[in-house]
């Protein structure tokens, strides 16, 4: 069964993939939406920059960050100059860690969903009398649904299922940075298999749910075609 | 009367525009011309979709663009409606919604035209709880014009909306077109490559070439300038207002009073006094010197010669005037150097045959 640390761990999860996914959410659509519709030079250099998480091993990312956020690192000065201290070992760090880390899951669905809309729909819109900013949420927003749908869940279930940069820049401390990977981790390397079966059992059935209802609802959404 | 002043530039490399162009602000005023002749990115010039670096733009005394002093309108707060050549209806929101998109962001609907009335006027009112994707492409077109002329624009720019469809669907739309152009006081800046579109609908053209404006008119003076490629088209034709005058129900004929003089026309069901758009292709026009006497073609009128183009093909382009309005004649070289056609002349017109156009 599972045990009240195995509880709290999982809690902890939930927080971090949730504040997490919202956080990449607010930063990565504006991001996708620039990726979809600039003729920038930029664009090559910050499409890989935001993809390099999909083909980094976890821990590389993580020892970047561990390194950039610590004492001796610019961001790590900088967060001591604000006098926060510095992100590792702490919820904040693994929040900053996991956005990072799973970014690409939400900007790249985005990204494709926006680029299928085309020109078309906020020129109409334009001669409608909506301004940009109403464009993007009456007519960009509702057609890119199933692009947020796909971001918003492939985002939280790949924060949940991170190990090697949470590891890392989060280390393994209880109701702090400690989540469910880290936990299974853990049972195994004490030979609790029963534990890390419940665990690891859960989080494969939570994935899978998850995938599930995720192509089902996208199959019977209208596709995003573009204008009749 | 000259309410719209549009110029103008623009350099793409491979593609200019270069216009300054005086447009009325009634009735409906054709941009014609070829594919790449420019007379889209105008259109998007003036509603503001396209900003040519170099350009002025006035509407009723209203300033939407002018370069020099920085002013550009972005095109949201620019009081025009726009068809696009694709309906562009937006597929998440049923034809109702569709309709009250715009409706809803303007800021009061004082304008002339209601929606119900723009409804009835398109046959859509049927159509309001359906989805685009449900619609035929006719439908769609209808409904997107609804959606543009709901807003009560100032003016109503139009971009090919008939070239998406198929030849039913076109004789589907150009009614309610022309039903548009007599019941609406709004402006119309229509685009089309189409000859049958300017025809049964133009009051105003303008012809584009290569970026530029290669003429500016009146439907039958742009029609008949023998300068003009559009002459020597196998298709040239000129469109003549006329009014019904008399039924003659004995021969199935409708009399019909043009310039002062009558012409005859296949009965047309509709009350005297009613307008009627007739199209006389410059084919169907022949010369004669003296009134014919002995002749199964009914229609002879007098004219004179206003112009002669000879293009050393064989055939010429023959431009007369009858009364003030003029007329297209497409003859042989031949028959003008037999007759000794000259500018000047008078003469008779033959007319053996008309098309109705409303």
């Amino acid at each position: 069964m599972l045990t009240t640390a195995d509880l709290d761990t999982l809690l902890l999860t939930f927080q971090v993939a949730s504040i997490a996914t919202v956080l990449m959410l607010l930063f990565g659509t504006p991001l996708a939406w620039w990726l979809a519709r600039t003729r920038s030079g930029w664009k090559g250099i910050i499409n890989a920059v935001v993809a390099l998480p999909l083909v980094l091993p976890p821990t590389v990312l993580g020892f970047y960050l561990l390194v950039l956020m610590g004492p001796a690192g610019v961001v790590g000065q900088f967060t001591q100059w604000l006098g926060i201290g510095t992100l590792p070992f702490t919820f904040a760090g693994l929040i900053v860690a996991s956005v990072l880390y799973s970014l690409p899951f939400v900007v790249q669905p985005l990204q494709t969903a926006f680029a299928a809309i085309g020109e078309r729909p906020l020129e109409a819109a334009a001669t409608l009398r909506a301004s940009p900013l109403d464009t993007f949420f009456s007519v960009v927003v509702p057609l890119a649904k199933p692009g947020f749908m796909t971001a918003t869940i492939l985002g939280f279930a790949h924060t949940v299922g991170e190990f090697g940069v949470v590891l890392l820049v989060g280390g393994n401390i209880p109701d702090k940075t400690r989540v469910v990977s880290v936990q299974i981790y853990n049972h195994v390397e004490a030979l609790e298999y029963n534990e890390a079966h419940w665990l690891a059992g859960g989080l494969l059935v939570f994935s899978f749910s998850v995938l599930l209802v995720l192509y089902t609802a996208l199959k019977s959404q209208p596709a995003a075609h573009p204008l009749k | 009367m000259t309410n719209i002043l549009a110029r103008f530039r623009l350099d793409y490399g491979d593609f200019k525009l270069d216009v300054d162009l005086q447009l009325p602000a009634t009735g409906i005023t054709v941009l014609f011309g070829h594919s790449g002749s420019g007379k889209t990115t105008l259109l998007r010039c003036i509603a503001g979709l396209q900003h040519a670096p170099q350009g002025f733009l006035e509407i009723n005394g209203k300033v939407w663009q002018d370069s020099d002093r920085g002013v550009f309108l972005p095109t949201h707060k620019r009081p025009l409606g726009y068809v696009f050549q694709e309906a562009n209806l937006f597929p998440h929101l049923t034809v109702s919604e569709n309709l009250q998109y715009g409706l809803k962001r303007i800021k009061s609907n004082s304008g002339t035209v209601k929606l119900d009335q723009t409804l009835e006027l398109l046959g859509i009112a049927n159509l309001l709880d359906r989805r685009p994707e449900n619609l035929s492409g006719g439908e769609r077109q209808r409904v997107a014009i609804a959606r543009a002329l709901a807003l009560n624009p100032e003016i109503l720019l139009m971009d090919e909306p008939l070239a998406s469809l198929d030849f039913k669907r076109k004789q589907e739309i150009l009614p309610f077109l022309s039903r548009l152009h007599e019941q609406l006081a709004i402006p119309v800046l229509y685009v089309t490559h189409s000859q049958q579109e300017v025809a049964q609908l133009a009051d105003f053209l303008v012809i584009m070439e290569e970026g530029q404006a290669l003429a500016t008119g009146s439907l039958s003076e742009t029609l008949s300038r023998i300068d003009l490629p559009l002459a020597q088209d196998k298709q040239a034709a000129t469109v003549w207002q006329v009014t019904i005058a008399e039924q003659e129900t004995d021969y199935q004929l409708t009399r019909v009073a043009f310039a002062g003089y009558p012409l005859s026309l296949p009965m047309v069901d509709a009350a005297i006094g009613t307008p009627l758009r007739l199209q006389i292709y410059a084919r169907d026009v022949s010369i004669v010197l003296e009134a014919p006497t002995a002749t199964s073609i009914l229609n002879a009128l007098p004219a004179t010669i206003s112009g002669i183009a000879d293009d050393h093909s064989g055939q010429c382009v023959v431009s007369v005037l009858v009364g003030k309005q003029p007329l297209l004649a497409h003859i042989t070289r031949k028959s003008v150097l037999l007759l000794g056609l000259q500018v000047g002349m008078a003469v008779y017109v033959q007319i053996k045959g008309t098309s109705i156009l409303n």
